[in-house]
């Protein structure tokens, strides 16, 4: 275990240093993987446009239709891509942390499911036709089904909720939210048209608005990610020695929560039930970054956007001159990949 | 128990036949047979109601006599109580089994590929008959849904077992393997939702929701089979398996033969969930929260097999009589309501044993 709380303080310098070293390495190699997605992520879509004309419109547009097409369309597809997928990662990084659980995606304390159900409800309640309309319902049914779950996490007991309530809890409220989702759906068509590609996932057709409105709840979900990163490396030893080591175990979950809440919110709100790439992605990056969550969580952010752009330009390329949804290409392309690689490598266990 | 026994043994009695042995639990065997109690009311009940509301008397008159009443009740609301009863009760072992073999209360027969790689097969096969590819007429459809899901089901969860075992079958491996197989079912299955015409689609998210309507004695019969034939062997293993929910190395310590045990009922928790899936589709939560339910009522430390299998016969009679009956004439699937009824009877359980849960 490359822990760093774990390291014993005799360890010779050079293996604190070597560490360090390959941790570097992987983050500069995570970085270089999400910017070549990023170019083609530019570079392929159903027009071709040749490299030059994409070069141009980023440096000096002059409002070329290629150059509209790369700033309106691909620009912010683009860009939704990297923030959906960053958020993912790090919010699955974090459930599973603080759930200490493996099944745990970042939809589990009732994200997803209370972003269905807002959505839904407003296009049946309300008639509300647009994916721009229904973002902020999406949003705000995120928001209150894990502010709920928490809650009744809290309810009846006192230090916190513990893993166990909690990973329950969001799955009865997921549930419940499901049925009540699944009956509305059933009973009106328009909505069940809408709810089947809602819930494939896309970050297809969301303009540069989209991008800007999700932008702030992304960004500050990061930053109260990282922030809760060294307190939840604390509770991984176990509530009560995180508590001899003088943590607020309530306190660093309910940080924890607020950082997957709005992480997680915001790109399910944007981008349909994608979640489970925070399910798969931690699984990948465990075995390269150990338990620490300082490195786990920017490791898990860079993957999951590298792997959400790839698969979205695959999905372009694939069904030429229509589209695969990113969802399908994810986990027809990502899922395979990620079963071989649990088959190869002994599985780093939470 | 001789007189040797430690004092916190020497008051639990135990039920042996032959070389098999039950720790008697006071508490379990109340749970039990409140729930037992439950089911029997719960389908006295759907015998009564529906279009046609009758008394007790009517029933019991229908059921010897020979009048339209007799095939209301012969024909349509027995075979569909017992249906429920059967399926939720099949669905909740087969959770009670996986969530001890996993040791994560997280855990239903989805990890296993049976639910998820069932509904990919139906939807596809109603996607199929449906007017988009008008490859296969309806009839064939309505007849093949049970067998499509079964096939599914078996497909699923072999191909989980298969890729999950490499030099041995390891726990966590099989948890993570279940999940990567689940998000390509899952997914294909959406796809195949968007690419359907939208009335095909609904009738498919009927089917992928779980229903018990106009099921018949011909579903009633391979659950009841299932049932009676996996419910003995999965009882004999009840020992193993609450030692499995230790690490390996203690299980093969404690003189398991690991691999067998969790190998056999592995395949039974496949094949109950498989038979179930086929006759009602993939019910939602009750495979999830039924064995969770049971073993706070029971207050024991793992799911204790009955008592999860009458939790799920409560849970899925109750949800079927409230669906069919809510919103009448309109019937809702079951699935639809066992999330609506079985999450906040969960969230209480969980509020109320939430000093005695353990990280």
């Amino acid at each position: 275990m490359i822990n760093a709380l774990s390291v014993p303080r005799a360890a010779p310098p050079g293996t604190v240093r070597r560490i360090h070293r390959r941790r570097l390495l992987v983050l500069g190699g995570l970085l270089a993987l999400l910017a070549s997605a990023v170019t083609l992520s530019l570079a392929f879509g159903a027009k071709p446009i040749p490299p030059a004309d994409v070069w141009h419109a980023l440096i000096g547009p002059t409002g070329t239709e290629n150059d509209i097409i790369v700033r309106s369309l691909r620009i912010p597809r683009t860009a939704i891509g990297v923030m959906a997928g960053i958020a993912l990662g790090v919010a699955g990084a974090l459930m599973q942390g603080h759930t200490r659980n493996p099944l745990a995606d970042p939809g589990l304390l009732g994200v997803t499911q209370g972003a269905a159900f807002a959505m839904v409800l407003s296009i049946v309640v309300l008639g509300v036709g647009s994916p721009y309309g229904y973002i902020w319902f999406g949003l705000a049914g995120a928001l209150v089904a894990s502010a709920g779950v928490f809650a009744l996490g809290m309810a009846g007991g006192r230090g916190g909720p513990t893993p166990v309530t909690l990973a329950l809890a969001g799955t009865a409220v997921s549930a419940f939210l499901y049925g009540l989702t699944s009956a509305l759906v059933l009973l009106d068509e328009q909505a069940m048209d809408t709810f089947r590609f809602w819930q494939l996932g896309s970050i297809a057709a969301r303009g540069a608005d989209v991008a800007w409105q999700v932008l702030p709840f992304v960004a500050v979900g990061l930053i109260v990610a990282l922030v809760n990163a060294p307190g939840l490396n604390a509770l991984s030893l176990g509530e009560d020695v995180a508590r001899a080591l003088g943590q607020n175990v309530a306190l660093t979950r309910a940080v924890g929560i607020a950082a997957i809440t709005l992480l997680s919110g915001a790109s399910v709100a944007v981008c349909g039930a994608l979640a489970f790439v925070g399910l798969i992605v931690p699984h990948l990056t465990r075995p390269l970054s150990g338990p620490d969550h300082r490195w786990l969580l920017p490791y898990s952010g860079l993957a999951g956007a590298s792997a959400l752009l790839l698969a979205d330009v695959i999905g372009r390329v694939v069904a030429h001159p229509g589209e695969l949804e990113v969802g399908v290409v994810l986990a027809l392309a990502g899922a395979p990949f990620f079963i071989a690689l649990v088959r190869r490598r002994r599985p780093v266990r939470l | 128990m001789t007189s040797t026994a430690p004092p916190y043994l020497a008051r639990r009695r135990a039920l042996r036949i032959g070389p098999a042995s039950w720790l008697l639990r006071p508490r379990s065997l109340a749970a039990a047979l409140v729930l037992l109690g439950t089911t029997v009311l719960l389908m006295a009940l759907s015998m009564r109601l529906g279009d046609i509301p009758m008394s007790v008397s009517e029933v019991l008159r229908a059921i010897t006599g020979d009048g339209p009443d007799h095939f209301v009740v012969m024909q349509l609301r027995l075979p569909r109580a017992l249906t429920g009863a059967g399926v939720g009760a099949a669905l909740a072992l087969s959770g009670a089994i996986v969530q001890a073999i996993a040791r994560n209360p997280l855990a239903s027969p989805d990890i296993l590929g049976v639910t998820t790689g069932a509904s990919v097969t139906v939807v596809a096969v109603i996607v199929a008959a449906g007017n988009t590819w008008g490859g296969v007429s309806g009839v064939l459809a309505e007849a093949g849904v049970p067998a499509a899901a079964l096939l599914g089901g078996l497909i699923g969860a072999l191909t989980v077992y298969l890729l999950a075992w490499r030099k041995g079958m390891d726990g966590y491996r099989l948890v993570l393997v279940g999940i990567g197989v689940s998000a390509i079912c899952t997914n294909l299955k959406f796809w195949l939702l968007t690419v359907g015409d939208v009335n095909d689609s609904s009738r498919a998210m009927v089917w992928i929701s779980g229903s018990l309507n106009g099921r018949g004695w011909e579903h009633v019969i391979p659950v009841a089979i299932a049932l009676a034939v996996l419910l003995p062997p999965a009882l004999l293993g009840t020992a193993s398996l609450g030692a499995l929910r230790f690490g390996d190395d203690t299980v093969t310590g404690l003189g398991v033969r690991m691999h067998l045990t969790r190998g056999l009922m592995i395949l039974a928790a496949v094949l109950l969930a498989a038979t179930a899936t086929a006759s009602a589709g993939p019910i939602a939560f009750v495979a999830l929260a039924a064995p969770q339910i049971a073993l706070r009522l029971a207050g024991v430390a793992q799911p204790p097999l009955v008592v999860s299998a009458l939790a799920g016969a409560v849970l899925t009679v109750g949800a079927d009589l409230i669906a069919r009956t809510a919103f009448s004439p309109v019937e809702l699937p079951v699935g639809v309501v066992t999330g609506v009824v079985g999450a906040p009877y969960l969230i209480y359980l969980l509020i109320r044993v939430r000093r005695k849960a353990r990280t």
